[in-house]
């Protein structure tokens, strides 16, 4: 329990282990928490050190700059280079190394990138530099892709036509999904994203507990939330349960934010296939500014080469991603790979699985180590 | 970057463009509100913010623990607030 004094509310958090520790009897389960949200908080407090050695936590592929694969990387830098352009990103985009850089390098080597806070400060630097073509950097999940489309539909009304949307947003589900079909990976449920589920609601996952038999628990973000959820999926298992249940009710609703869902609905449509990081081409699972605003869409103004790279051979995020192997297990892990000089992905945002275990997780587990704890 | 925070709505600006003035973690900044324009939002409300967006309208007493929940983030929440600090939406 030596993990337990930092928490908010130690006596809760407590408790919480002790009706976990109750709940897995004999049992062994293994639980993916779906969103790097969540394995930030896992990683910075010790999480796995608290649970019994029977319930094994996978890290899911739910961080929007780790499934970005390289090749829209170096597509991002050819339209940042592009003559008149001021590209603008998310600063966590801006080290996520292409096959030949990163969007920093790029802007080393000149290039005039910006990162802002939010697709609307893209918008006004457009607003701002009449005779420059400005484009945004479109990444994220249905958090984030609503605020895209709500900036788009600015422009349209403000008439601002140097400004386009470089978009790579993606939707949950269809990896959640690729994930349950795919044959190496035995999960008994999952821990479900907080901020996602804002915008969609609770009814997209339904499909997990209906076709596929696993309990789905949607978490908050702080140590006390994923180890209710934890608790939550448990006992579902051992009531012989199995369905979708909302953790997070302060901030999420069964239905979503309608609005922005209507927002994503008239900016965005499906496209037919987007490679992820690690998972491969995965049917309708990413977005692209629909036909009638084209004017916005960075894709059909600038050459975009499109060209597909393979990850570097020693990197090993898509396996991470995947939930097929611990951080720790990769190759380069730690050495050819770390927070200042990342080979993947995964150790890049604050929110990828490998950042999050470097910078904390490995400092935990050598404390568990030490005080003779079971990992 | 799929952190949200809270803040307090403390001025509806200019209906129009959606924008509403919010305290976040002491500071006031302009967001946009457009997409809880079905949910009426007025002064006093509390609302999860990402990427300059209100999300979703929170309870206060929720939100304090939202918010107590992110500052155990460390620096994952100072980077938060220190990017929301430096939007300039208007």
């Amino acid at each position: 329990m030596r993990f337990v004094d930092e928490y908010r509310d130690p006596a809760a958090a407590r408790a919480l282990v002790a009706h976990i520790t109750a709940l897995v009897g004999d049992g062994h389960y293994k639980f993916m928490e779906v969103c790097g949200g969540h394995t930030h908080t896992i990683y910075r407090h010790g999480i796995e050190h608290l649970l019994p050695t029977s319930v094994e936590l996978v890290h899911g592929p739910g961080c929007p700059v780790c499934v970005i694969p390289m090749g829209r990387i170096d597509d991002a830098i050819a339209v940042a280079q592009a003559s008149g352009v001021i590209f603008t990103s998310f600063g966590d985009m801006m080290r996520v190394p292409g096959s030949n850089g990163s969007l920093l390098g790029a802007q080393a080597q000149g290039a005039d990138i910006r990162v802002v806070y939010s697709p609307l400060d893209a918008l006004r630097v457009a607003v701002d530099n009449p005779e420059r073509h400005i484009v945004f950097f479109a990444v994220g999940f249905e958090t984030t892709a609503p605020s895209t489309a709500a900036t788009v539909l600015r422009a349209r009304q403000d008439g601002v036509m140097n400004f386009s949307v470089f978009s790579n947003h993606v939707t949950i589900v269809p990896p959640i999904k690729a994930i349950l079909e795919s044959p190496d990976l035995r999960l008994d449920g999952f821990i479900g994203p907080g901020h996602v589920s804002t915008v969609i609601g609770q009814r997209p996952y339904r499909f997990v507990p209906e076709e596929y038999g696993k309990p789905f628990v949607t978490a908050g973000f702080e140590p006390l939330d994923i180890l209710q959820a934890i608790a939550m999926l448990l006992t579902q298992i051992s009531e012989g349960r199995c369905c979708v249940e909302n953790q997070y009710t302060r901030c999420v609703s069964e239905a979503g934010n309608p609005r922005a869902l209507a927002f994503l609905k008239e900016v965005f449509e499906l496209r037919p296939h987007f490679e992820w990081r690690g998972l491969g081409f995965i049917p309708e699972s990413a977005l692209k500014l629909r036909a009638e605003f084209a004017q916005w869409d960075a894709e059909l103004r600038f050459e975009v080469p499109g060209v597909r790279v393979a990850d570097p051979k020693a990197c090993q995020c898509g396996e991470v991603l995947k939930g097929a192997i611990k951080p720790w297990e990769c190759k380069v892990f730690g050495t050819a790979c770390t927070p200042e000089t990342p080979i993947g992905t995964c150790m890049v945002s604050s929110e990828g699985a490998c950042a999050a275990y470097y910078n904390f997780g490995r400092l935990h587990r050598e404390v568990a180590v030490n005080m003779g704890g079971p990992r | 970057m799929c952190l949200g925070i809270p803040g307090e709505v403390v001025e509806l600006l200019d209906s129009n463009r959606h924008l509403a003035k919010v305290d976040v973690a002491g500071v006031r900044r302009s967001i946009n509100i457009d997409l809880l324009e079905d949910e009426s939002v007025a002064p006093g409300d509390w609302v999860l913010i990402h990427v300059g967006f209100a999300m979703a309208k929170i309870d206060e007493s929720e939100a304090q623990r939202t918010l107590e929940g992110l500052q155990l983030m460390g620096q994952a929440y100072t980077d938060e607030v220190r990017a929301v600090l430096e939007s300039r939406i208007a």
